[in-house]
């Protein structure tokens, strides 16, 4: 991997220059805080002989671009791309440019061990914005605890982790299930739950955090079935047919990858009209990037439940779709993960800069407390625990791919990665 | 589990799970078709069946957006045209591959496992890099997608019906050509014995071409049709092979009313299981089943008389 990768041929190029001159623009207009590299001598502010120099310093991106998870990692490349660009644009971190070693882990968990390690170990990288699935952030974790690295994780998470060694952006499972399901309890009125999920770790570590909250903490209602069907599986006539049988009130649904679409497009097939909200499905694994691949007219109706959609109404997150367009095309859509990705770079930096060094033991230090309140999802905070601080959201699906956001809680949701009475 | 119901109710149930068995069977068939054309009759190993699949994908992808833009009127026909282009860009990619690769290999074809799954990840790049990483989506023409009521209770996907009539009528086609036709006769031919055929004028070198083709060309098909239900990506082929080569090698190799039969109780026990059990658990028991009959009986349900 190179480390001047360019978007999209010389088109994104010359986008990317035009992009990039226009945020100097801006940058000098509006008076930068003017943090200048000779206010900060290297030595001072790498006392651990991490890849800085008097103006630069080297990160590192490691995410899957080819294999089976290339489909949901590129966006988040890309949204660590661009918050690079907009960084290096105002100047950079401690006076610093920003220059970023990407490596590949190709879907392989193994692989991503070996790549961390390198990017820790060969290039001694200040900071890895990288990982995916739980899979591959496990396999990395023993490296960057051994190493003492740090990694920003984009993806929202089963919870049960709190490493020294890694940020977490997404939100884990209590934040992300709890709010939609009494939101869905409340304005609806829905009493039983159908859970269906793929069957790996999130699936069904999120449902048994969901079916806790159903039977304990909501009045009245009740689990009807409980279902998982294998990663990749592209047949759902039996399982809907089951809950034809169970008419729930609610489908919970947490399928992903290729499964989705067969699943979305064999419910529309058989006649369920998400539309009509009998039952309503309400997910946690549909991005707006999913719908691409399922069709908008495929899961028109579905609620889905996250931090962060496209379509949210504020001037962060119109900045934010504005530039992430200039820079990788008009066409693209953005999805929860990829707005999370897009933190990763600028806790870093608040965190750096707060710390007044790039040593990982002091950025650990400064980055509990840090607000980041330019955040296109809005203000967020990280917590003691090393997740964030962040509102919860519900979103109506529409035919053209995109959410209306019909629900956000009133204050953050706390993180709560071991949460209790939910084991 | 069914004390709750009433007698119509559970009626209605049955008769739809029983469809979706059949659904479930037209998919098996339709994806087995291909690769029991090429590794029934030719004894290859076709490791990139899903690949030639998900051209076939890629190419209704191509056409539904070629249609949206270009002749909206006649939108709600593309898909049988996508069918047709899906099986010539298969053919023709099976054409290129058999000349470049596998009929190299034919005295070793257990190599051919290996080079065709090189060539399986190959593919899988190249529709990433010109496709890109990310799934696509294929519209399909709103009549294909609803379902038809036929009581209160009983709905009938219509693209259910679509895969079934499909799969009869590809299955009818391969049956014509393999046992009713010279080709077929030939291609029989040198199955059983290559250098006799070859001795009597068969023309074994263009007969394999054109199996190898029209085996691929069947898979592209199967991948157009399975736009309406699964998914389109880069690795989405990846999705089928096992099922495909259970089929295949459950029913015995070389047999097309093996493959049939073999889709068929694969398919029905699967979609009974599905209904009772948890889904992965079901698809654990199908695999035992299969395996224990085949330990039992290697050469499959249904064999070729053949001397050896």
């Amino acid at each position: 991997m190179t480390k001047s990768d360019t978007p999209m041929g010389t088109k994104g190029l010359s986008r990317r220059a035009v992009l990039a001159g226009g945020a100097a623009l801006t940058a000098s207009l509006f008076a930068p805080k003017g943090l200048r590299a000779q206010d900060f001598p290297t030595a001072a502010v790498n006392t651990t002989g991490l890849a800085v120099t008097d103006d630069t310093v080297t990160i590192g991106i490691l995410h899957s671009v080819t294999g089976t998870m290339a489909i949901s990692e590129t966006g988040s490349v890309q949204a660590e791309k661009l918050a690079i660009e907009q960084i290096n644009a105002q100047g950079g971190i401690l006076g610093r440019k920003i220059e970023y070693v990407q490596e590949d882990g190709g879907s392989d968990w193994p692989t991503f061990a070996e790549k961390a390690k390198k990017l820790l170990v060969q290039d001694k990288v200040a900071s890895v914005m990288g990982c995916w699935t739980s899979a591959s952030r496990k396999a990395v974790l023993p490296v960057f605890e051994q190493y003492n690295g740090m990694l920003y994780y984009p993806t929202f998470y089963e919870g049960l982790e709190e490493s020294p060694n890694v940020i977490y952006t997404g939100q884990e499972a209590t934040q992300q299930i709890i709010a939609g399901l009494d939101w869905v309890n409340k304005t609806k009125g829905a009493k039983s739950f159908y859970l269906l999920g793929s069957d790996y770790i999130w699936p069904r570590t999120s449902n048994k955090i969901a079916r806790k909250h159903i039977e304990n903490f909501m009045d009245g209602c009740k689990v009807v079935g409980e279902d998982y069907y294998p990663l990749g599986h592209t047949q759902f006539n039996s399982v809907i047919n089951k809950i034809r049988l169970k008419k729930p009130d609610v489908i919970y649904a947490i399928v992903v990858g290729g499964s989705n679409v067969a699943f979305y497009k064999q419910l529309k097939a058989a006649g369920i009209d998400m539309t009509k909200e009998d039952p309503i499905l309400l997910t946690i694994s549909v991005t707006e990037d999913e719908i691409r691949g399922i069709g908008g007219e495929n899961i028109d109706g579905a609620y889905a439940c996250m931090k962060y959609f496209q379509s949210l109404d504020n001037p962060n997150n119109a900045e934010f779709v504005t530039a992430f367009k200039e820079m990788w095309g008009d066409d693209i859509v953005i999805g929860d993960v990829t707005q999370a990705a897009y933190l990763g770079p600028w806790l870093w930096k608040a965190a750096v800069e707060k710390a007044g060094s790039f040593d990982v033991d002091k950025v650990r230090e400064a980055s509990p407390g840090i607000e980041l309140p330019t955040a296109p999802e809005g203000y967020v905070k990280i917590h003691e625990n090393h997740h964030l601080w962040s509102k919860t959201r519900v979103g109506h699906a529409k035919a053209d791919g995109q959410y209306e956001v019909v629900y956000e809680t009133a204050e953050l949701v706390e993180p709560d990665p071991f949460p209790e009475g939910y084991q | 589990m069914f004390s709750d119901y009433t007698a119509s109710e559970l009626g209605a149930i049955f008769a739809m799970q029983g469809f979706a068995g059949l659904i479930l069977f037209s998919v098996f068939v339709l994806m087995a078709l291909g690769l029991a054309i090429i590794f029934g009759q030719m004894g290859v190993i076709n490791m990139a069946h899903g690949e030639f699949m998900i051209l076939g994908a890629y190419v209704t992808y191509l056409l539904s957006n070629f249609f949206a833009d270009y002749i909206p009127a006649l939108f709600s026909m593309y898909f049988f045209l996508a069918m047709l282009c899906a099986f010539v860009a298969s053919g023709a990619l099976g054409l290129l591959v058999e000349w470049a690769l596998i009929r190299h290999l034919y005295k070793r074809p257990l190599d051919t496992l290996l080079a065709t799954w090189g060539l399986s990840l190959i593919l899988q790049q190249i529709y990433r890099s010109v496709f890109g990483a990310r799934e696509v989506g294929v519209t399909i023409p709103d009549w294909m997608m609803g379902s038809l009521p036929l009581t209160d209770m009983i709905e009938i996907p219509i693209n259910g019906i679509f895969v079934m009539v499909l799969a009869v009528s590809i299955s009818i086609a391969v049956y014509v050509m393999m046992y009713r036709s010279r080709w077929g006769q030939q291609v029989r031919a040198i199955n059983n014995n290559r250098q006799m055929a070859d001795a009597v004028g068969i023309n074994t070198a263009w007969t394999d071409r054109m199996t190898f083709a029209i085996g691929c060309g069947v898979a592209g098909v199967a991948g157009s049709a399975f736009t309406m239900i699964g998914s389109t990506g880069p690795t989405a082929g990846q999705q089928y092979i096992v099922d495909t080569f259970l089929v295949v090698v459950f029913g015995g190799a070389g047999s097309l009313l093996g493959t049939i039969a073999s889709a068929f109780s694969i398919s029905q026990a699967q979609s009974i299981m599905e209904f009772f059990l948890s889904g992965s658990m079901a698809k654990v028991l199908t695999l035992l089943t299969v395996v224990c009959i085949l330990m039992l009986r290697p050469q499959g349900l249904f064999t070729l008389k053949l001397r050896k």
